[in-house]
């Protein structure tokens, strides 16, 4: 750590447009299109990863196309001016590397790891893909068919995925985070060219995405490259704000049961409107994090020692909370009774035990130790810096700044017992709450 | 194109990267022996334990007793409750992971350099002295039962389950090392003992460290964590014989899409022909997007998300398998597609093309394995279960690159099997029964 300690330090008198925090291997910077740039130092393996962010998920698609900007990430590896269908991949792969690409919410982002010194062929490519791709009709057919099946896959065959897509969707009234990424089965059959494209034609730009490199790099090789590949490429100037339908107040309790015959296991899962962490102010969503972690963590938590020993009513509890969104997120629970408990005493337990909770109050130990954990996250973080880029990436592309993630880790251990407790009462109101029942689906007898 | 293709020959010139790792040998005052890597940048450790045996030292009738037992580990040790062992943990901000597989019993350490003492001791009791009380027994053992009754709405899992058992007959690979409801609900606390001293002796031990650690203070490491170790444990099981034979299980399942999972014999980690055929099933199924498999069903057809292939190697069997899920009514082409490159590829064998890709793939892509202290740890240990030598890190891309044409020609033809392919298909297939391939 020394060593690269050294290495920023001579290089932020060179160029003042570095920042690097003290504790990270992380250096930033912005090139003159407005594309932002994160480098995350480890030279320990000959390795790179190289991701390129969009802000641009499935919560920006216009009405009616849900999907497209899933659709859109895997036509990325079609044919561009210069590249034909798959060759992209392949020679990712023809160089020993690997590559792949995700979409969101609230991003789309595409990645590949390869050995340090193809970097600049990774850049080639995916630059190249910003602006010149080429699609076909016979390619979007063919795709749609692929986008179909994966749905088929993850959310068809599963009837709790179908069930969380059916809370998500009573969740939002207004906002397009109640619309699955992958998208409706009915409108992504009707995807076509133009959607894509206008898709591309919108969010595609420079000035709209984060470059995130990880590993045996230095910041400033990763500059030249990046203003030589993605410097070159001009803003779009027409990049719109991302200002998306809001949700109104939310005033009624919601309940959904979801049947189904494949439902082995039956649980009740309950959501709330929660706040996200918002750039300058993420105090509210670190006493979340921390709430989650309390109520519904693990082992010690507090949900787990009322419903797991102290009776037996589930068999599995657990309580989440991600607060990295471009906009208000969810607070989860979920319950799973034990055989012979059914789904309204199982319910019944988990709402008795939040409101004990909140009478009980923070226990100081499982706070400190909490907060001992998370700074031992940060020593084990600097063993996988692929991660420290996914965090970076994330946060970028949901209207966080590189302040932000470095002040996290500080806010996180500012958190009082007291916050943790406003943050309950805060979230934990049945008017903006979605209840949801996991039931199987009695077969009929003839 | 053709700026790529220049920069593309420049480039394939310089590969592939070395994954630079030093591996030492420590061995204990005691006498245990490991594999470190001291990587003393960043203070903390990686420690990997593996058990040889695994799920499959259950004992005739206690199928799943293994399992229960790995899991009631870290639920109470010593003086600690289940929960007083959670606290512990979380006090140290260590991680132990305790993980069951056929052939071995995992365990995946990480701690802090500041606390490395009290971290061996709390680890060291969850091996020695786990408490497996009655409550905590009864609590996983309900977690364990509910695991079961998903896996049997989960397709995957039905087709798994239908295809060991056709290609396993008696052998404890034929059957789920989780057990079923009825052996779990009967399984008994002396049964978890039974399980315990079954597998937790020196004679089936692997070790590998990685970070802020000595080689001398990994000896003293050691002998603290696992001295006390009897010298042997229960008999590991005889090999099995693959028995699956060519044809099609449809098993009906309520479902859009069938899900089909594929294979026959394959090919040990100790044949001399494996690095052929580890080649040749990059080409065929295991590459990710250029693979012909997914070429094929996916970029032409549109028929799949995924479809792979994969060999598996395990310690007492070797079978070739692969995955494929479509629509219902798009199955049948998809196994008709998979079936054709099979018989394609056993009879040709790859292209020049193909091989020169796959062997800069697979040499390539293998220095990006070793990405943190935990993966080489990992690395270490399953180098050492398999006989590996010390050294073979810097060597094994060497042999990959020595696999000719000819070789993978030769392999194709002895491994594949187009008519002694079986595919399980779980869903409502159309045009497909049980049965034997169709013409």
């Amino acid at each position: 750590m020394t060593r690269m300690r050294a290495v920023l330090a001579s290089l932020m008198l060179l160029s003042p447009v570095f920042a690097a925090a003290a504790d990270d291997p992380v250096t930033t910077f912005v090139l003159d299109n407005g594309m932002q740039v994160v480098v995350v130092e480890d030279h320990r393996a000959p390795v790179v990863q190289h991701m390129l962010w969009y802000r641009a998920g499935s919560a920006d698609e216009p009405k009616g196309a849900s999907g497209v900007a899933h659709f859109l990430e895997h036509l990325l590896f079609k044919a561009t001016d210069t590249l034909e269908a798959g060759e992209f991949s392949a020679v990712v792969a023809a160089n020993g590397g690997n590559d792949n690409a995700f979409t969101s919410y609230d991003y789309t982002a595409y990645y590949q790891r390869i050995a340090a010194e193809r970097l600049e062929l990774m850049m080639g490519m995916e630059s190249d893909r910003m602006r010149n791709i080429r699609l076909t009709l016979a390619n979007i057919g063919t795709e749609r068919d692929v986008i179909i099946e994966e749905r088929n896959q993850r959310t068809e065959n599963s009837a709790s995925a179908l069930f969380s897509e059916q809370m998500r969707a009573v969740q939002y009234h207004n906002h397009r985070y109640g619309v699955p990424v992958i998208g409706w089965m009915h409108e992504m059959e009707t995807l076509d060219i133009e959607d894509a494209l206008s898709f591309y034609e919108i969010y595609y730009s420079p000035n709209n995405a984060i470059l995130v490199v990880s590993g045996d790099v230095t910041p400033e090789g990763v500059k030249e490259l990046a203003e030589k590949y993605y410097g070159v490429i001009p803003a779009n100037p027409n990049l719109p704000e991302r200002l998306r339908t809001e949700e109104p107040p939310q005033t009624a309790e919601r309940r959904v049961i979801f049947r189904d015959a494949r439902v082995a296991q039956p649980y009740v899962s309950r959501s709330y409107l929660a706040q996200e962490r918002d750039s300058g102010s993420q105090e509210d969503a670190a006493a979340l994090t921390l709430l989650a972690e309390i109520l519904g963590g693990g082992t010690t938590s507090y949900l787990t020692e009322k419903l797991q020993f102290d009776t037996q009513v589930a068999v599995y509890s657990s309580v989440y909370y991600r607060g990295t969104s471009l906009d208000d997120t969810t607070f989860n629970m979920i319950v799973v009774p034990a055989p012979g408990v059914t789904l309204q005493d199982a319910e019944d337990a988990m709402d008795a035990a939040v409101a004990s909770f909140m009478t009980d109050g923070v226990d100081a130990d499982q706070l400190a130790r909490l907060k001992k954990q998370l700074r031992a996250q940060q020593i084990y973080a600097r063993d996988n810096v692929d991660g420290i880029a996914q965090r970076y990436g994330s946060a970028l592309t949901t209207g966080l700044t590189v302040a932000d993630v470095q002040a996290w880790p500080d806010i996180l251990q500012a958190v009082t017992a007291e916050d943790i407790l406003a943050a309950a009462k805060n979230v934990i109101t049945p008017e903006t709450s979605v209840t949801g029942w996991l039931v199987k689906e009695e077969e009929q007898t003839q | 194109m053709r700026f790529f293709t220049v920069l593309f020959a420049a480039l394939i010139a310089a590969l592939p990267a070395q994954a630079e790792v030093k591996i030492q040998e420590v061995v204990s005052p005691g006498g245990i022996t490991a594999w470190l890597v001291e990587e003393p940048s960043i203070p903390f450790m990686a420690l990997e334990l593996r058990f040889r045996g695994g799920g499959s030292l259950d004992r005739t009738g206690k199928r799943g007793a293994l399992n229960l037992m790995t899991g009631l580990l870290e639920e109470g040790a010593g003086e600690l409750d289940s929960r007083g062992f959670a606290r512990a943990l979380e006090d140290l901000a260590a991680s132990f992971g305790y993980d069951l597989g056929d052939d071995a019993l995992s365990i995946s350490a990480k701690f802090l350099t500041e606390n490395r003492d009290e971290a061996v001791a709390l680890l060291r009791s969850s091996i020695i002295d786990p408490s497996f009380s009655a409550s905590d027994i009864e609590r996983v053992r309900g977690q364990v039962m509910t695991g079961l009754r998903s896996d049997t709405t989960d397709p995957d899992d039905i087709a798994g389950k239908a295809f060991n058992a056709m290609a396993f007959g008696g052998h404890p690979y034929a059957t789920s090392l989780s057990g079923t409801m009825d052996s779990v609900a009967a399984l008994t606390r002396a049964d978890l003992v039974v399980a315990h001293g079954d597998i937790f002796a020196k004679d089936r031990l692997y070790v590998g460290a990685v970070g802020d650690i000595t080689p001398t203070e990994l000896g003293v490491l050691l002998d603290q964590l696992l001295g006390e170790l009897p010298e042997t444990g229960g008999p590991q099981p005889k090999d099995a014989e693959v028995m699956i034979e060519g044809g099609v299980t449809v098993i009906e399942f309520e479902t859009p899409q069938s899900v089909a999972l594929f294979g026959h014999k394959g090919i040990g980690l100790d044949d001399p022909d494996y690095f052929p055929a580890n080649v040749l099933n990059q080409v065929l199924g295991g590459g990710s997007f250029e693979s012909r498999l997914m070429n094929e069903v996916r970029e032409k057809r549109g028929l799949t998300y995924g479809v792979s292939s994969f060999l598996l190697p395990r310690d007492h069997a070797a079978t070739y398998q692969g995955h494929v899920a479509s629509a219902n009514d798009r199955i049948g082409e998809a196994i008709a597609v998979i079936r054709d490159e099979w018989e394609k590829a056993s009879d040709q064998g790859v292209t020049p093309d193909e091989l020169r890709d796959a062997k800069t793939y697979i040499t390539g892509a293998y220095p990006l394995r070793f990405d943190g202290n935990g993966p080489i740890a990992r690395i270490m240990v399953g180098m050492q279960m398999i006989g590996l030598p010390i050294d073979y890190i810097a060597t094994r891309n060497d042999k990959v690159d020595a696999v000719t044409l000819d070789d993978v020609k030769r392999v194709a033809g002895e491994l594949l099997d187009a008519d002694g392919l079986h595919f399980v298909v779980v869903g409502k297939p159309e045009g497909l029964t049980t049965g034997p391939l169709p013409e």
